[in-house]
């Protein structure tokens, strides 16, 4: 039972932690809380039921029309709603993100339109098969979420910390005018990170439609709202806290509803932001000083 | 090779540089002179690309470069080590070394990262470390030896002996001298104004945004004017100056 419970709560933390993961890229760089990150992810969930479900494609495949579709997504919403509004004088530091909120307005009522407003399940080949290993039995789908989630995570660390584009964006992340200084095309990194935050979103969405077998225009709110709170659990921008902090809440939310009330499952993460700011204002993994921006 | 033309900066609707005309030769180091806010580091920024001028021309190695990216600027040669350091404190030293030559694609990288390392220590012992628990004189070379690693044709220096201890500020003086020697073109933003105008050729001294006088570096020294102004001096002890200056 508990092993069961903790792996639940891996399989759903690591999907937290993606989901985190695109908010903290792009706050890192940007500096500004992207409100249609989860819009993204929902369309990214869309796109894996219809690929999968309508026209009947593999779900690898499925992944990659997702990448394309939520990467072409992000280029767009850089492209048209945050560009527009940078380093222009008078724009307040808000505009941003009151864009990003119309972008998810926009997102979430366009499907509706399209999809209606009704959960749609997301069928997988080997949703019902699991492996039973003693007593404790595992489902095929939480390995397939865990595995691509966990390589996800290390890719990109990796990719951060040894590609020159990885460090250029940590540069950027820093300080954009000296990463300026220092040759790099800020304007392009700022961009590349946008799509790369939306591509992992929406490789989420399809991760969460698996998992709950379920997607629905209005998922992207909810798993919005917690992608949030894991970065501010785990420090605003910081790559790590957003993995740790989502693997917290994920573990945190199973043990609750295991082994307490499930009707504070959502609950728990508000809770635990209000704790975790109490002790530690900045974050898990945040420095003390704040950036000078 | 660098030449500017009555170049007018605004901070909004501030006026920080009202027509600046001045010329760096090639080979040469250049010292900009002035009290603060006298407009020197917006010099320094509008050259390097970080501001651009409302007004005027800024021209590099013959060519028109007024508003280009401070990236495109460094892909011609130009490197600015901006006033406060502005190392990537989060990254390593070994790190902040690699994206002095980030625009770079020759096999040389590697090995010119090896020898900046050689020529300061401090830096190939901590270069794991993360650059922000250096001290500050290091930071200053980090700053200087990323900047380098650029290979660039005009170095931008602001103000690199700020608040630095005196035997560190004459280190700094000294591999700035090198830096030249080696062939690469140095203008100098300073507030120790004796220091720069020592090592300096040429000299421009700034005031609220012009500049109002400019020279050979030992005619500055000796100008009643500069000594009075920004040497610290009165003119009365202008002998004991020369001597030194020599």
């Amino acid at each position: 039972m508990l092993l069961e419970q903790l792996i639940n709560g891996l399989t759903l933390g690591s999907i937290y932690a993606i989901v985190a993961l695109g908010f903290t890229l792009v706050f890192g760089v940007l500096g500004i809380i992207n409100m249609a990150h989860g819009e993204i992810f929902m369309v990214g969930a869309f796109v894996g039921v219809m690929t999968t479900g309508v026209l009947g494609w593999p779900l690898w495949l499925a992944f990659i029309a997702s990448i394309v579709v939520t990467g072409i997504l992000g280029y767009l919403l850089e492209r048209m709603t945050l560009r527009p509004l940078r380093g222009k004088k008078g724009v307040s530091h808000l505009a941003p993100l009151i864009s990003t909120i119309g972008v998810s307005i926009l997102l979430e009522n366009l499907s509706h339109h399209i999809f209606g407003a009704g959960n749609k399940p997301f069928r997988t080949e080997f949703a019902e098969i699991s492996i039973e290993i003693g007593s404790v039995s595992i489902y095929i789908v939480q390995i397939v979420i865990f595995v691509i989630s966990i390589v996800l995570m290390i890719g990109l660390s990796v990719w951060l910390s040894k590609t020159k584009a990885g460090k250029a964006l940590r540069a950027t992340a820093e300080n954009l005018e000296t990463a300026s200084i220092l040759g790099v095309n800020t304007k392009k990194i700022i961009t590349l990170t946008v799509i790369i935050a939306s591509a992992m979103g929406g490789i989420a969405g399809i991760l969460v439609g698996m998992a709950f077998n379920s997607v629905s225009p209005q998922m992207g709110l909810a798993i919005g709202l917690k992608g949030l709170a894991i970065i501010i659990l785990g420090g605003m921008g910081n790559v790590k806290g957003a993995m740790v902090g989502g693997l917290i809440l994920g573990l945190s939310e199973t043990f609750l509803v295991a082994y307490g009330d499930s009707g504070y499952r959502d609950a728990i993460a508000f809770i635990m932001i209000i704790f975790i700011l109490l002790l530690r204002p900045q974050g898990i993994f945040g420095s003390k000083i704040a950036e000078g921006r | 090779m660098l030449k500017l033309s009555n170049v007018e900066t605004y901070y909004g609707q501030i006026q920080a540089l009202k027509g600046i005309d001045m010329e760096v030769q090639e080979g040469k180091i250049i010292t900009l002179l002035g009290a603060n806010g006298a407009g020197k580091s917006t010099t320094m920024k509008t050259i390097a690309g970080l501001l651009n001028p409302k007004k005027g021309t800024v021209e590099f190695l013959g060519e028109k470069v007024t508003a280009l990216r401070p990236d495109q600027l460094l892909r011609k040669g130009i490197a600015l080590v901006p006033e406060g350091r502005a190392i990537l404190s989060s990254m390593t030293v070994l790190e902040n070394l690699e994206m002095g030559a980030y625009h770079r694609k020759d096999k040389a990288v590697k090995a010119e990262i090896e020898e900046v390392m050689q020529r300061f220590p401090i830096l190939k012992e901590r270069q794991s470390q993360m650059a922000g628990t250096l001290s500050g004189g290091q930071q200053q070379m980090l700053a200087i030896a990323r900047a380098l690693l650029s290979k660039p044709k005009l170095l931008l220096l602001d103000e690199p002996s700020m608040g630095l201890a005196p035997l560190i500020v004459a280190d700094i003086f000294n591999i700035i001298k090198e830096i030249n020697s080696a062939g690469t073109t140095v203008l100098l933003v300073e507030q120790n104004a004796k220091q720069a105008l020592k090592i300096a050729d040429y000299g421009y001294v700034m005031e609220t945004g012009k500049i109002i006088v400019e020279g050979n570096a030992a005619d500055l020294l000796t100008d009643p004017r500069i000594v009075e102004a920004y040497l610290g001096r009165k003119s009365t002890s202008e002998q004991e100056l020369v001597k030194e200056g020599n």
